[in-house]
C-alpha cells in the first residue's frame, strides 16, 4: 500500500517518539498550577489550599481514596486504548464513542440476562462491550489503511454519532416505560460487577481495567506482535521495509483501541450506573487521550497518569465542597494541563534540544529546520 | 603543523577545547580547529571519529559539555542553530533538514523570511537568483520531497549560500552528487572562498580532500590529530586518520580473476523482463526494462541519477508496485511482491537511504533482527538473549562501532550502513540488490563492505550494483550495463569499458552509430 502509507507519513510528522518525558509532566503540573491560581483566586479560594483539597486531601482517608481508584478506572481503559492506537501510529481520537457503544451493548446485554449465572453474563457483557468498541472503531481504521484516510477526523466525528445512537435507544425502544426518564432498564444482577470492598463502589472494572494493561505492557514491551507495532508507530517506512505488515499491524491496534475503550463503558455500566444513561461518560474517551500523553504513551505511565487523574477528579468535587468553588475548576485543571503539555512538547520539538534528533523517518527531519516553524514569525 | 594558537585576524571560526561526551563515550575530547577566511578546511576521520559531532557543537544543533567557539575572534555562544546563522554559520548536514512537502522557493524563503507574510513570487525569484549566483542548478517551483537525493542536497547548499554565511560547514556534501556535480560544487566552493568564505568540507574521500583543501585536520576516536597541508600525501593523511598507513593502493580492489563460476546460467539468478515502474508522477519512470545478474557475478549499473535506479532499487525492495513486465529470483516469479516475500525469496536489500530502511528509534540490536522477528521467539516472547547474541556477534563481524542498546539514529552515518549490510548479509541472500553501498563510509569501511561484496559474488550471490560511482563500479563490477530514462542503453565487460563510451551513454548518446537508444 505505497500510496497511504507515504500520505500518510506526511500527516502524522508528529511520531509516538520522544513524547513526552517525566520531566515535561512536572513542568506542565507546574505551570498548570500557576495558570489555574487565577480562576481559583476569581473563585474566592486560596489557590494553595484549593490544590491541598485537589491532590492531598483525596489521599486521606479510606473511602476518598477508593474513589479515587473508582475515578481512575474508565481512564485507565480508555487511556491504555489511546496509548496502544497513538504507539502504532494511529491517532485514535475515537475513544469516546467506542466507549459508548461498549455501554449499549453492555446495557443490552445486562437487562437480557435473566435468571443466567454470573460466569456466564459477565463474560458476555464484556465480550460484547469489546466487539462493539471494536465495531464502532472498524470503518475509520477501514479507511485509514485501505485509503489513506486520515483518521484523527474520522474517529473523531463517530463520537458523536454514538452519543446519537445512545440518545436514540433512550428516547425510543429503552426508555423506562414506568417513569419515562430517559434511561434503559436496570441490568440483571448477575451482570453487576461484584463490588469487593465494604462500603466502597470499588469494583471489578478497577481489576480488569489493571489486567488489560499489564498484559497490554507485556505485548507491548515483551513480544514480537509489540516490538511490530512499536516499530509500524515509530518509522511506518522502515517498518514496511524490514517485511513488517504496517497496514495490518495499525488496523490490528485500532481495532483493539476500540475493544479495550468499549471495555471502558462495560466497566461504567456494569460497576456504577447498571443502566444506560446519556450521561454516562462525561468525556472519558478525551481524558484517555489526556491520560495517555501524560503518560508518556508507556502503559505503566498510563496507569500512573489514570490514578493521578482520578485524584484530581475526586479533589476537584472535595474543593467544590469544602471551598464553595465550582466543581467544573477539576476540569479546567485537566484541561490546562494537558494544553500545557501539549505545548511543552511541542516546543521542544521547535527548540532542537541539547540531544541529537533522530531521524524518526525520511519524513520528518532529523534536524529542525533552522528557522523553520515557529521561528519564522516576528 | 600549521594552524593552532593563533588567532590572527585571518581566523574565522575558532573552536578551543570542544569536549561532548555521549554518557561514557568521548565523542570529542578537547577539540581545537580554526577555518581562515577563504580557505576550504577538510575534516577528515573515520566513521565515528567526531566529525559530525563538533560541527553540530559549532552549529548550535548540540551543546558542547566544555569549550568556547569564536568568530572572526569574539567569544560567540551558540546555543541555537538561529544563533549559528547570525553570527554567519551555516551548515548542510549529512541528513537534510528540508521541510518535504514544500517546493524548492519555499523552503529557502523558510530559512530567511522576517515577517509573517510569505511572498511566493519573491521567494520564487530569489530561490532562482540564488540558484544562478551560486550556479546550482534547482528548480524553484519543484516539490522537495519529489527531488531526487543529491537534488535535495543542492538546496540544502543554496539553502545554506543564500542565508549569507560567512562560514559554511558541509557534512559529506559530495557523498550524494555525481562527478559533474561534484566539480560544479568545487567550482561555485572555490568561488565563494575567494569571496572570503571559509569553508569546512567533511569527506571520506581523500582525493577529493587533496584536491580541493587548503589544510586538512584530522580526527581519531574523538581527539584532534593535527591539522596539515592540503597538498599532504594520501598515505600520510591514512596514517593520521587511523595510526597506520593504508596497504598499496587506496583502492584494494579484488580482482575480477577469482570470479565463481558464473557463466554457464544463460538465464540469471535475478532475471527482469520488460519491467514498467512508474515513479512519484504516475508516469513510467522505467519504462521496458530488462537484465540479467547470474549467480557469482557483479552486474553493476551505471547512471546519472534520477534515470530509474532508485525506483527499480525499489521494486526489487518490495517497496513499489510495478506497471508491467516481470521479476524472476530463482526461477521463482516474483513481481509485485512486498518487501516480506522479497526477503523470503533470498533478495537481500541494501537501498540508498538507509535511514528509511532502518527504525532509527530502536536499538541496533532490534534492527538486526526486524526482517525475521519471528525466528527470535520463544514462547511467544521475544528471545532477548538470542536477539543479544545475534547482535553481539554481528557487531563484532562487522566491526560496528556501537552497542547493542544503542538507538540506530546516535549511530555516526557509517555505522548505520554497517548495522544494515550485517543485516542483510547476516541471511546470505541469493541476491543482493545495493545502491550506493560505500556513500559516507570512510576508506576502511568501504574497502571492508567491497570487499564483503566480492565475498557474496564469489559465494554464488547475484549482486545487482547501483553506484554514481563510476570508478566504484569499474572496480568491483563483472559486467556493466547503462541505464538512461528508464531502459538499458548499453552494455559492456568491464574489461572493455572506457569512461568516454560509458560517459556518453549515461548522457543518452548511443554508444557507437551515436544515435540516441
Ligand atoms: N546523540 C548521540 N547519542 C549517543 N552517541 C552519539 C550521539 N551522536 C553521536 N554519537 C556517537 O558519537 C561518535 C561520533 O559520531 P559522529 O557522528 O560525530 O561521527 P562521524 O565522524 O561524523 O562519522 P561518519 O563519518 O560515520 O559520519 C559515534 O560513536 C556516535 O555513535
Ligand atoms: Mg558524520
Amino acid at each position: 500500500m505505497t500510496g497511504p502509507a507515504s500520505a500518510r507519513a506526511r500527516v502524522t510528522a508528529w511520531r509516538p517518539s520522544r513524547w513526552s518525558s517525566p520531566v515535561i509532566v512536572g513542568w506542565a503540573v507546574l505551570i498548570t498550577f500557576a495558570l489555574t491560581a487565577g480562576p481559583i483566586l476569581l473563585a474566592g479560594a486560596n489557590p494553595i489550599a484549593a490544590y491541598g483539597e485537589f491532590l492531598v486531601v483525596p489521599l486521606t482517608s479510606r473511602f476518598s481514596i477508593l474513589e479515587v481508584l473508582v475515578a481512575a478506572t474508565p481512564i485507565l481503559f480508555t487511556g491504555a486504548a489511546v496509548a496502544i492506537a497513538f504507539r502504532a501510529g494511529y491517532w485514535n481520537i475515537g475513544a469516546e464513542g467506542q466507549l459508548l457503544l461498549g455501554a449499549i451493548a453492555a446495557a443490552g446485554v445486562g437487562a437480557a440476562a435473566g435468571d443466567l449465572p454470573p460466569i456466564v453474563v459477565l463474560p458476555a457483557m464484556l465480550l460484547a462491550g469489546g466487539v462493539a468498541g471494536a465495531a464502532w472503531a472498524l470503518v475509520p481504521a477501514l479507511l485509514r489503511v485501505r485509503f489513506g484516510i486520515d483518521e484523527v477526523v474520522t474517529t473523531l466525528l463517530l463520537n458523536p454519532v454514538a452519543l446519537l445512537v445512545v440518545n436514540g435507544l433512550l428516547h425510543g425502544p429503552w426508555r423506562d416505560p414506568v417513569t419515562g426518564f430517559p434511561e434503559s432498564p436496570r441490568i440483571a444482577a448477575a451482570a453487576e460487577f461484584p463490588a469487593f470492598l465494604e462500603r466502597s463502589r470499588l469494583h471489578l472494572g478497577f481489576v480488569i481495567a489493571l489486567v488489560i494493561i499489564a498484559a497490554a505492557w507485556y505485548v507491548v514491551a515483551r513480544t514480537p506482535a509489540g516490538l511490530r507495532l512499536r516499530a509500524a508507530g515509530l518509522s511506518p517506512i522502515g517498518a514496511r521495509f524490514a517485511g513488517i505488515d504496517v497496514s495490518w499491524v495499525v488496523f490490528r491496534a485500532a481495532l483493539i483501541s476500540g475493544a479495550i475503550a468499549g471495555l471502558a463503558g462495560v466497566s461504567e455500566v456494569a460497576g456504577i450506573q447498571f443502566r444506560l444513561t446519556s450521561g454516562l461518560s462525561p468525556g472519558y474517551g478525551y481524558t484517555g487521550i489526556v491520560v495517555a500523553t501524560l503518560g508518556s504513551l508507556s502503559l505503566p505511565g498510563v496507569a500512573l497518569a489514570a490514578l493521578f487523574l482520578g485524584d484530581l477528579t475526586v479533589g476537584a468535587s472535595s474543593a467544590a465542597r469544602a471551598l464553595e468553588i465550582p466543581s467544573q475548576l477539576g476540569a479546567v485543571v485537566q484541561g490546562v494541563l494537558l494544553l500545557t503539555t501539549i505545548g511543552l512538547i511541542a516546543l521542544r520539538r521547535s527548540r532542537g534540544g541539547t540531544t541529537r534528533r533522530p531521524t524518526l523517518d525520511p519524513q520528518a527531519p532529523p534536524d529542525p529546520p533552522p528557522m523553520g516553524n515557529g521561528e519564522a514569525g516576528p | 603543523m600549521v594552524g593552532g594558537e593563533t588567532s590572527g585576524p585571518e581566523v574565522a571560526l575558532e573552536l578551543r577545547g570542544i569536549t561532548k561526551r555521549f554518557g561514557d563515550l568521548v565523542a570529542n575530547d578537547a577539540i581545537d580547529l580554526d577555518v581562515r577566511r577563504g580557505e576550504i578546511h577538510a575534516l577528515l576521520g573515520e566513521n565515528g571519529a567526531g566529525k559530525t559531532t563538533v560541527m553540530r557543537v559549532a552549529y548550535g544543533l548540540s551543546h558542547a559539555d566544555s569549550g568556547e567557539i569564536r568568530v572572526n575572534g569574539t567569544l560567540v555562544h551558540v546555543r541555537s542553530p538561529r544563533d549559528a546563522i547570525a553570527a554567519g554559520i551555516g551548515m548542510v548536514t549529512q541528513h537534510f533538514s528540508l521541510v518535504r512537502p514544500m517546493t524548492v522557493a519555499e523552503n529557502l524563503a523558510l530559512g530567511r523570511s522576517g515577517g509573517l507574510r510569505l511572498d511566493l513570487n519573491a521567494a520564487r525569484r530569489t530561490a532562482a537568483d540564488a540558484s544562478m549566483r551560486f550556479g546550482i542548478r534547482v528548480d524553484p517551483d519543484a516539490i522537495v520531497g519529489n527531488l531526487s537525493v543529491g537534488e535535495q542536497q543542492r538546496v540544502e547548499i543554496l539553502k545554506a549560500l543564500a542565508r549569507d554565511c560567512r562560514i559554511l560547514i558541509l557534512d559529506e556534501p559530495t557523498a550524494v552528487l555525481v562527478p559533474q556535480e561534484v566539480d560544479a560544487l568545487f567550482a561555485t566552493l572555490q568561488r565563494l572562498v575567494a569571496d572570503g568564505l571559509g569553508v569546512v568540507f567533511i569527506s571520506h574521500k581523500l582525493g577529493e580532500v587533496r584536491a580541493i583543501s587548503q589544510r586538512v585536520s584530522v580526527l581519531r576516536r574523538g581527539r584532534m590529530m593535527g591539522t596539515v597541508p592540503g597538498t599532504t600525501a594520501e598515505g600520510e593523511l591514512a596514517r593520521l586518520m587511523i595510526g597506520r598507513p593504508i596497504a598499496g593502493d587506496k583502492r584494494a580492489a579484488p580482482t575480477h580473476d577469482d570470479a565463481g563460476g558464473g557463466v554457464g546460467d544463460p538465464r540469471g539468478v535475478l532475471s527482469i523482463r520488460d519491467l514498467r515502474v512508474a515513479g512519484s508522477h504516475g508516469t513510467a519512470v522505467i519504462d521496458g526494462l530488462s537484465l540479467d545478474v547470474r549467480a557469482g557475478e557483479i552486474l553493476g549499473i551505471a547512471g546519472v541519477s534520477g534515470n530509474g535506479q532508485t525506483e527499480l532499487v525499489d521494486l526489487l525492495s518490495g517497496m513499489r508496485m510495478p506497471l508491467g513486465g516481470s521479476v524472476v529470483v530463482d526461477g521463482v516469479d516474483v513481481t509485485g511482491l512486498g518487501p516480506a516475500e522479497m526477503v523470503e525469496a533470498g533478495v537481500g536489500r541494501i537501498p540508498e537511504d538507509r535511514h528509511a530502511s532502518l527504525i532509527p528509534e530502536l536499538s541496533v540490536a532490534y534492527n538486526l533482527v526486524m526482517e525475521r522477528l519471528d525466528e527470535f521467539r520463544r514462547a511467544g516472547r521475544l528471545d532477548e538473549r538470542a536477539i543479544n547474541e545475534h547482535a553481539d556477534r554481528l557487531i563484532e563481524r562487522f566491526a560496528i562501532k556501537a552497542h547493542r542498546g544503542d538507538r540506530v539514529a546516535a549511530l555516526s552515518g557509517g555505522n548505520i550502513q554497517k548495522v544494515l549490510l550485517a543485516r542483510v548479509l547476516s541471511r546470505d541472500p541469493k541476491v543482493l540488490v545495493v545502491s550506493q553501498p560505500t556513500r559516507g563510509l570512510d576508506v576502511g569501511a568501504t574497502e571492508y563492505v567491497r570487499s564483503q561484496l566480492v565475498a557474496r559474488r564469489t559465494a554464488g550471490a547475484a549482486v545487482l550494483l547501483v553506484s554514481e560511482d563510476l570508478d566504484e563500479l569499474l572496480d568491483l563490477a563483472d559486467r556493466l550495463v547503462v541505464i538512461y530514462e528508464g531502459r538499458i542503453v548499453g552494455e559492456m565487460a568491464v574489461g572493455d569499458a572506457d569512461p568516454e563510451r560509458l560517459g556518453l551513454l549515461m548522457a543518452g548518446r548511443g554508444a557507437a552509430g551515436g544515435a540516441a537508444a
